[in-house]
Order: C-alpha cells, then structure tokens, then sequence
C-alpha cells in the first residue's frame, strides 16, 4: 500500500490551509438484525464484512476501494494507519472478523466491526466539510439500500454507545494553532466551545497532548441536531478559530524572535541527523507557520502535510516493512525531512 | 493550567460532564486522561460512559437485580446495558425505550432525532402515518354510520399494510 503512486489526501493542502489541515466526517451505522460487534464472535460476526462486502460489489464505486481483513494486517501496519487517521487506535487492536474498507487515495475508510458494524469516515484537505459531509452521506445512502441500517424515528441511527444517537455523525477539524497555543487561549477556547456542543482536543486522542500546537475541534452533541445545523455551527466556530489565530500570528510577527525561530527549526529540520518525533513535531510547527505566512518560501504547505504524515514512528516502520528501533528511527526520519525540505533555501 | 488529578503535568485535555443537570469542567493531563480512558481518538466521547450511565440510573438496586425483561435480539436485560453503558443490539432501544429515554435526554438534551432518515425507513414511516391517519378516520366513518366508505379506507389499510408484511 505505501508503493501505491495515487497521490494520497494528506499530501495536499486545502481552503483555509494556512490554518486548518484537514477535514473528517464520521457516520455510525449498524445492521439492524445483528448485536453490535461487542457482543458478536465467530460466525456471526463475520457475518457483517461479508455482507458490506457484498453490498460494495454491486456499487459503482467497488473499484476505488480496497478490503483489508484486520487479522491479516501487521501490528506496524494498523498503528500506521492510527497514526495517518485512518482508523482509531481501538480498531488497530481489533482483529478476527474485524476488516477494513479502503479506498486507494485514502481518504475513505469504512471500519467494519469497530464499535458499531460500520464506521463510514471521509477524510478532505483543509476546511471542507460540505464536500466530507456529502461523500459519506452518498457511500451511506447507496450502501443503506443494500444493508438497511438499524433506524428509529425517535433517536435516529442506532448505535452501541448512546452519546452516538441521532445522526451518528461527528465532524472533526484539524487545526494548527500556533498563536493561540503559545497565547494560552487554548483552555479558554475549549470552556467556550463546550457550551456550544463542540469539542476541542489534542491531535491524537489517545494522551492527547497537543503535539506540534496541532488540535482537533469536533461536535458532541448528535441527537436532535441535524447534519447541517452541527456542520454549520462547527463552521461558524472554526471560522472565528481561524480568525483569532490568523490575529495571533500577525502579533508574533512584529516580534523578530519568531522569525528567527522559524528559521532556526528550518535549519535544524535540513540538517539534522537525528530527529526524535516529539523534536519533529516542535520544529516543523514552527517551519508550517513560516510557510503559511509566506517567510518561507519554496515548500509548500502539502509538503509539510505529507512529511508529517509519513514521519510519523510506526509509519516509518510501515514504509521500511519491519519493525525499527527509536534509534533508528530518528536517523530515519531525520533523513527523510532533509530530502524532503532540500528545496527549500534561507534567504 | 495544571491537571487536577494529578496536579503536576500541564492539563491539555479539556472534559465537560452534564450529570443530572449539574455541569462540571474537568482538566486532566494526557498521562490521567489516558489513565481515565478520555483516550478515544475517533468518536466516542471521552469519559467512561459505564460510570457515566450507571450514575444516571435512578432505579433501585432491587428493581434492577429483579429485572427478567430481556431484549428480544441480543439476550441483554437492561442492567447489563446499565453496568456496561452500552446497548447489546439495536433491538435494545426498542425493548428498553422508556427506561434508556431519561439518560439519552440527559446526554443529548430533551430532543428527538431531527437529520437524515434512510430511504426505507422514511417510507415505511409515511405509510405508518398514513395507516394511522386512515384508522382514524375508518372510526369517524363508523360512528357516522358512512359503510361504503368504511368498506374503501378498510381496503386501503389492508393494502397498505400487506405491503409493510412484503417489503
């Protein structure tokens, strides 16, 4: 899968890319004639990716996606695919008669057998949860008619975890957040936010901490709210999240030590030899608001994008195709985002 | 701000709880965070929702060890849906709906659902609504002593629901 050609998803930038990285839209949907994957083993559940399986044969798109059995997939592989987005840290843990549907840019992927028989996500470069929205509700209404998903008037789709009712719907964007991180607004935002039914974290869920000042705002609340209004209203607060970072970047700029410390992290990144993942993450969030604030020039934002998708500890290994070493991952990595930055000069 | 479980690491996950009508804001660091299980990356919402359910059933202990409902389609009875926090099948919700409504309004606000309603669901929901409005209207028609018509809306009904029978 790493030597596909077809450019992934997280290799590009999008609109409002300077600030926002990307876009995911999860639908929860469940079979409604079989217990929620917790409570399946054997037959029964092996059951559900045959029939999603059967069911994505007969769609037009079956060509576009791969099926991938869990049971089958390297540890390194799965944690890379955490890593990437792709699927969540529980279901890399899950094996026999889990499976995962993929499609080849990856930016869909289905889970089959998570916490719900399905997990229908759509992932979009920089803020674009029109178009997210829009795929995964295509993908759940064609494979609807095939699988007919457990459906109340009520309480909506149904889910194993009740916090999922309704539209099983959670929207999600990742924002860099440089300024507002290095302001401390970032705990003021999160109290504002949660008022709202709207949640703000850590790039990667599991001890979240806020690696590279990178953050995730999704919506909560998913009974009683329709698809659009939730969409609208993460919108119209992602919109005054980038306002206030694009304010706090201007700020930082009239302090000439920012400036300086972007170049400093840009001749640390083309030079190094070593690149421990956490020094990674500090240095290349300070090089990607260089950039999206055109101080740096000759790299682009999807590059960065990229690097910090396939840098990341079990991608490496996923990529080499054997388990490494910290050690040797740092000498790795260090040498990949040297080849990757070399474009790049100091002026 | 420090995390307050521990008081020592810089708290970056940012949890608000809404326990029966009581809103608290708590601060934890990855390391409680994890510890905690807010640790989910996808959905999910973070906190440990058997915790969560479980303090919101108001039923008694000897209500809830005497239960002998069980769901229909996975075996559950509701307190095991109480202790786990989650529901077996989606049967469940059905079986239990009264019972799981007072937690649902608690987690989600006193709302129904409002977003998208699957092709077959919504048109099976019309023609329940249409039976209903019929049958409401055939016992109009039988008070007011209108037999051919009775005979007509009676048809329909049939009709209709020979279908719901054959989808």
């Amino acid at each position: 899968m790493m030597k596909n050609k077809i450019a992934k998803w997280y290799q590009q930038s999008g609109s409002d890319g300077d600030v926002v990285i990307s876009t995911r839209v999860r639908l929860a949907r469940n079979l409604s004639d079989v217990p929620f994957p917790a409570g399946l083993g054997g037959e029964r559940k092996n059951e559900v990716p045959k029939k999603v399986r059967a069911a994505l044969k007969d769609s037009s798109k079956a060509d576009d996606f791969d099926f991938l059995e869990m049971s089958n997939m390297e540890a390194r592989d799965a944690l890379s695919m955490v890593e990437r987005h792709l699927i969540s840290p529980e279901f890399s843990r899950c094996n026999e008669g889990s499976a995962l549907v993929l499609k080849k840019d990856e930016s869909v992927s289905i889970m089959i057998n998570e916490e719900d028989h399905l997990r229908i996500q759509v992932m979009r470069p920089g803020l674009d949860l029109d178009d997210a929205y829009k795929i995964a509700d295509e993908i759940d209404t064609e494979l609807d008619k095939r699988l007919g998903f457990a459906f109340d008037e009520r309480l909506g789709y149904l889910t194993q975890c009740p916090t999922n009712l309704g539209t099983g719907m959670r929207a999600s964007i990742m924002l860099h957040l440089p300024a507002l991180h290095e302001r401390g607004a970032i705990q003021q935002m999160a109290n504002t936010v949660s008022k709202l039914g709207l949640t703000i974290r850590g790039l990667y869920g599991e001890g979240s901490k806020p690696e590279g000042a990178i953050y995730q705002l999704s919506n909560q609340v998913t009974l009683g709210i329709s698809e659009q209004a939730a969409i609208e209203n993460l919108k119209g607060i992602a919109a005054q999240i980038i306002r206030e970072e694009r304010t706090g970047r201007e700020q930082l700029r009239k302090n000439p030590r920012f400036e300086d410390m972007i170049w400093r992290s840009l001749g640390l990144l083309q030079t190094a030899r070593l690149l421990s993942h956490d020094e990674f993450m500090t240095l290349i969030s300070n090089l990607r608001v260089g950039v999206a604030l055109g101080i740096v020039k000759g790299v682009g934002l999807d590059t960065i994008s990229g690097l910090i998708c396939d840098v990341q500890p079990a991608t490496i290994m996923a990529a080499n195709r054997r388990d490494m070493e910290p050690s040797e991952r740092d000498v790795e990595r260090a040498k990949m985002v040297r080849s990757r930055l070399s474009g790049t000069s100091p002026q | 701000m420090l995390c307050q479980n521990c008081g020592k690491n810089v708290a970056t996950t940012f949890i608000k709880k809404t326990i029966n009508g009581q809103t608290a804001q708590i601060h934890l660091c990855s390391k409680c965070a994890s510890k905690q299980g807010y640790d989910s990356m996808f959905g999910g919402i973070g906190f440990d929702l058997g915790d969560f359910w479980g303090s919101l059933f108001a039923e008694p202990a000897s209500r809830l060890t005497a239960d002998a409902v069980r769901c229909e389609g996975c075996g559950h009875s509701f307190r095991e849906i109480a202790e786990s926090g989650k529901a077996g099948c989606p049967t469940c919700y059905t079986t239990f709906y009264d019972r799981l409504l007072p937690s649902i309004h608690r987690i989600h606000g006193k709302a129904g659902h409002t977003g998208k309603i699957p092709q077959g669901a919504g048109d099976s929901l019309r023609k329940e609504k249409e039976i209903d409005r019929m049958r409401a209207e055939l016992s109009e028609c039988i008070k007011l002593q209108q037999y051919e018509k009775c005979a007509q809306l009676r048809d329909r009904i049939r009709e209709l629901e020979k279908q719901d029978e054959q989808p």
